[in-house]
Order: structure tokens, then C-alpha cells, then sequence
């Protein structure tokens, strides 16, 4: 009995050892003056502050869909609801060159160009908020699905019975309650958006100071052979993620 | 007056059903339901309530048939056996729920509540600092701000020990004839129904029977 546990204590050990590693390899590869450096240079903080512009307004708006649509999926019976579950998994499945390749794809339909007539998303800014969204607001949708799943409905129809509306009872009772699960999809969706590079680089392209955010930068520094900044960027996006991690954590939820 | 008229219903997923429920509580009366667990009394008062749909039958309050109605038309106050308190409001804003939702300011009425069910020292508490008995007040304050006609009550003195539920069986005798309530509380104590009860009724696989 003990022997099994300690197998598994052993595997879980070296795992967790893998990744320190790779981690730590990271962080030593250059010194520290050479970080100071790399976070100086204008296309460096260009990207840092787009990412976390794009970033930030890429999870606000996942969130404004995900808290609805999660909301619908917990509380509502229909029919064919696991084939819409399953359809609002797609973009977690999807590989990610291939949401860049269907948002570019749409663009180019007469539909995505009357869009692009009120607002230009291929190659801008705003492509790159598009190609965040559409896959951050998946594991947003998930997240709250999950936090509405775990809150009993019964204080929502208790509140029917005083008088309520459905919205009402949504909006005075479910929404302050699932606070934490918002907090906590807010950030997950904040922690894909900021990885996210296929869809980027497909959809609103690499940039420098226009639509370069910070996992492009790793992309083109590496390709001009310069690792001292591709690394710097590379560690400055760990600890973003692992205040991330721990955000979420602090608030009950798991990512 | 309430009066259910050929109610059937069939609990999804469950072994039970309620058959062809038919009677009448009569205005400012005090109607006690029993029956084993599982009958279908709670099932009953959601249909009542309006939180569940009965697959046939109607339910009439003062002849005015409320079947299609939402719950929140049908004025009727419903006490549940979890007590189901909103959680983090304090018990001022739990009280005032059902004002708020009405766009009504009805300060006077709260605190008038609130010192008839003895929680006026609670109005600034949360539900996880209230014990079992201060629950079980707050959530009748709670259901009687909404000024139903119609009050229904699931097991509202199970969790008391006996010297309490005394005092919350004269409580709710006190406000059946203060507010002039037509009141349905389910039991599975005899003494609750004999104390209480002007009619007493008993759920019986699936049928309603006066005893």
C-alpha cells in the first residue's frame, strides 16, 4: 500500500521537477541586466501595453457573453442541450492557426466586409481584441457554466415568490453570489487572451508597434536569432500567469 | 380562498405522482398537510406557488383562476423547508426584497415586522451569523413583507427544539389572524397539527383526504 502511494508521490515529484527546471532554466538563461534592457526598448513596451490593453478588453468582453450564456446553460432543460455544450466547447478544441483562419476566412465574406465597413478588424487592433475573444470567451463560458452549476437555483425561485422578475431574480440574487466565479473567468479568459498567438498572427499579423502584442515578440525576436529578449519576454509572461494562477486560485475557482 | 381543482402532476425522474388533488381552504383559515416523506407536499406547495407546472388541474385564489400566472402575480408567500435566506444580504435587505422588486419604499412595514417576529436586533446580520430559530423568523418576515393573502409553509418548525417551537407555533397562530392569512403549513407532527390546524389534511399516495 505504501509502496504505491510513494510511486505516485515519486511521478507527481518529477513532474513538478520537469517544469521547475524549465522554468528555472529560463530565468537563468541571461542576467538581469539584460532583462532591464530588453524591457526598455520602445517595440518591447509597445507590445507589453497592447497585450495588456487587448488583453483586458479581450476578457471584459468574453465575460459579457459568458456570464448569459452560462447562466442559460445551468439553469435551462431543453432539448439538444448537449449538442449546444458540445458546440461551445469547439473553440477550446479548435487548433489555433485555424480560428485565425476561419476570423480571416469570414472577413472576406459579404457579411465580415459589411462589418469591416463600420470597423476594421483584419490587421488592426481590433483584430487582435477579435482573435482573443473568440477563444478566451470559450473557457469563460465554461467557468461560469461551471459556477451557476455549483449555486443552487433555489434562492432564484424563492425570490420569484417575492415578486421578482426572472431578470430580476438573475441580477439581484444569481449575479452577486457567482461574484467569485466571474472574478474567476474573468481572469482565465484575461490568462488565455495573453498566450494566445496562432489566431494573432494569422489574423491580424506580427507588426512591430501596430499589432504586435507579447507572444508575437517572442516569435520575432526568435526568428532574428535574438534569445537574450525572446527569453526576457518569455519570463515577464510566467509571472504574469502566475499571478494569474493565483488570482484565480484566491477566489475558489480552478483554471 | 384557495381552491385546487384536479391537479395532476408527475415528478420527473421520480417514482411519485399527484392524482387528481382537488380542494378548498376557505379564507383566514389555518390548513395543516401531512403525509409520509416523498409524498408530494412540498411538490404541492410549489405548484401552488407557481414554481412548478402541474401537468393538469387549476388553481383558483378568490375564484380567479392562477394557473398561468408567475409567481410573482399570484401573491402567494411561500416558507421553504431549507428557509433558502439570500446569501450575503443582511437581514434588513432580506426583508425589504420584496419592496425593492415592487419599486416600493416600505420602511414602516419592515421594521413593523420585525419587531412583531422579535428580529429587530438581527436587521444588520448576515444569514450565516442567525441560528436555526432567528432563520426560520427572517424567512416568514421575509415571505409576509411581500403582503401575500396566501401563505404556505414547508415544515417551518422542523429544525426548532420543543421549548422554541412552542413559542413559534403562537408566533405563527398570532400572525395567521393579525394579517388575516389563508395559511397551508406542512408538518409531520401531529401535536404542530392538532396546535394549528382549523383543517387538517393528509397526502396519500398521490390523493388529498380530510382527517
Amino acid at each position: 500500500m505504501r509502496t504505491f502511494w510513494l510511486c505516485l508521490a515519486v511521478i507527481t515529484a518529477a513532474y513538478l521537477l520537469f517544469w521547475l527546471l524549465l522554468l528555472g532554466a529560463t530565468a537563468a538563461y541571461s542576467p538581469p541586466e539584460v532583462w532591464l534592457q530588453t524591457v526598455m526598448k520602445p517595440e518591447i513596451r509597445y507590445a507589453t501595453a497592447l497585450s495588456l490593453l487587448t488583453c483586458t478588453a479581450a476578457a471584459a468582453i468574453a465575460l459579457l457573453f459568458a456570464v448569459p450564456i452560462g447562466y442559460f446553460m445551468a439553469r435551462c432543460q431543453f432539448r439538444g442541450k448537449a449538442l449546444l455544450d458540445a458546440a461551445l466547447d469547439i473553440p477550446i478544441v479548435l487548433p489555433p492557426m485555424v480560428v485565425g483562419i476561419c476570423l480571416l476566412i469570414f472577413f472576406q465574406t459579404s457579411i465580415g466586409r459589411s462589418i469591416e465597413q463600420v470597423i476594421s478588424f483584419t490587421y488592426t487592433i481590433a483584430g487582435v481584441v477579435l482573435a482573443q475573444f473568440v477563444v478566451a470567451a470559450a473557457f469563460a463560458i465554461r467557468t461560469m457554466r461551471g459556477t451557476f452549476d455549483h449555486l443552487s437555483s433555489r434562492p432564484e425561485e424563492i425570490a420569484l415568490t417575492l415578486g421578482a422578475t426572472r431578470f430580476q431574480s438573475f441580477w439581484h440574487i444569481a449575479l452577486p453570489t457567482a461574484r467569485r466565479g466571474m472574478l474567476a473567468a474573468f481572469c482565465i479568459a484575461w490568462a488565455r487572451s495573453l498566450g494566445e498567438f496562432g489566431p494573432i498572427l494569422v489574423f491580424a499579423g506580427a507588426t512591430r508597434m501596430r499589432t504586435e502584442v507579447l507572444p508575437t515578440t517572442v516569435w520575432l525576436e526568435l526568428s532574428v536569432g535574438n534569445l537574450d529578449s525572446a527569453v526576457t519576454v518569455s519570463l515577464a509572461m510566467i509571472l504574469i500567469a502566475i499571478i494569474v494562477l493565483v488570482a484565480v486560485r484566491a477566489t475558489g475557482e480552478k483554471v | 380562498m384557495i381552491s385546487l381543482k384536479n391537479i395532476f402532476w408527475q415528478a420527473p425522474g421520480a417514482d411519485f405522482n399527484l392524482h387528481d388533488i382537488s380542494l378548498t381552504i376557505p379564507d383566514n383559515t389555518y390548513a395543516v398537510l401531512m403525509g409520509s416523506t416523498g409524498c408530494g407536499k412540498t411538490s404541492l406547495l410549489e405548484i401552488i406557488c407557481g414554481l412548478r407546472q402541474p401537468n393538469q388541474g387549476q388553481i383558483l385564489l378568490d375564484d380567479r383562476d392562477v394557473s398561468i400566472l408567475e409567481p410573482r402575480e399570484r401573491c402567494i408567500g411561500y416558507v421553504p423547508q431549507d428557509l433558502c435566506l439570500f446569501p450575503g444580504r443582511r437581514v434588513k435587505a432580506q426583508l425589504s426584497f420584496a419592496s425593492q422588486m415592487r419599486g416600493l419604499r416600505q420602511e414602516a412595514l419592515i421594521l413593523q415586522l420585525a419587531e412583531n417576529l422579535h428580529i429587530s436586533h438581527l436587521l444588520d446580520r448576515l444569514p450565516e451569523q442567525l441560528s436555526g430559530g432567528e432563520k426560520q423568523r427572517v424567512a416568514l418576515a421575509r415571505a409576509l413583507a411581500a403582503q401575500p393573502r396566501v401563505l404556505l409553509l414547508d415544515e417551518p418548525l422542523s429544525a426548532l427544539d420543543e421549548s422554541t417551537r412552542e413559542d413559534a407555533m403562537n408566533l405563527l397562530r398570532t400572525l395567521q389572524s393579525k394579517h388575516a392569512l389563508t395559511v397551508l403549513h406542512v408538518t409531520h407532527s401531529s401535536s404542530e397539527a392538532d396546535a394549528l390546524g382549523q383543517l387538517r389534511l393528509r397526502l396519500d399516495q398521490g390523493k388529498i383526504v380530510q382527517i
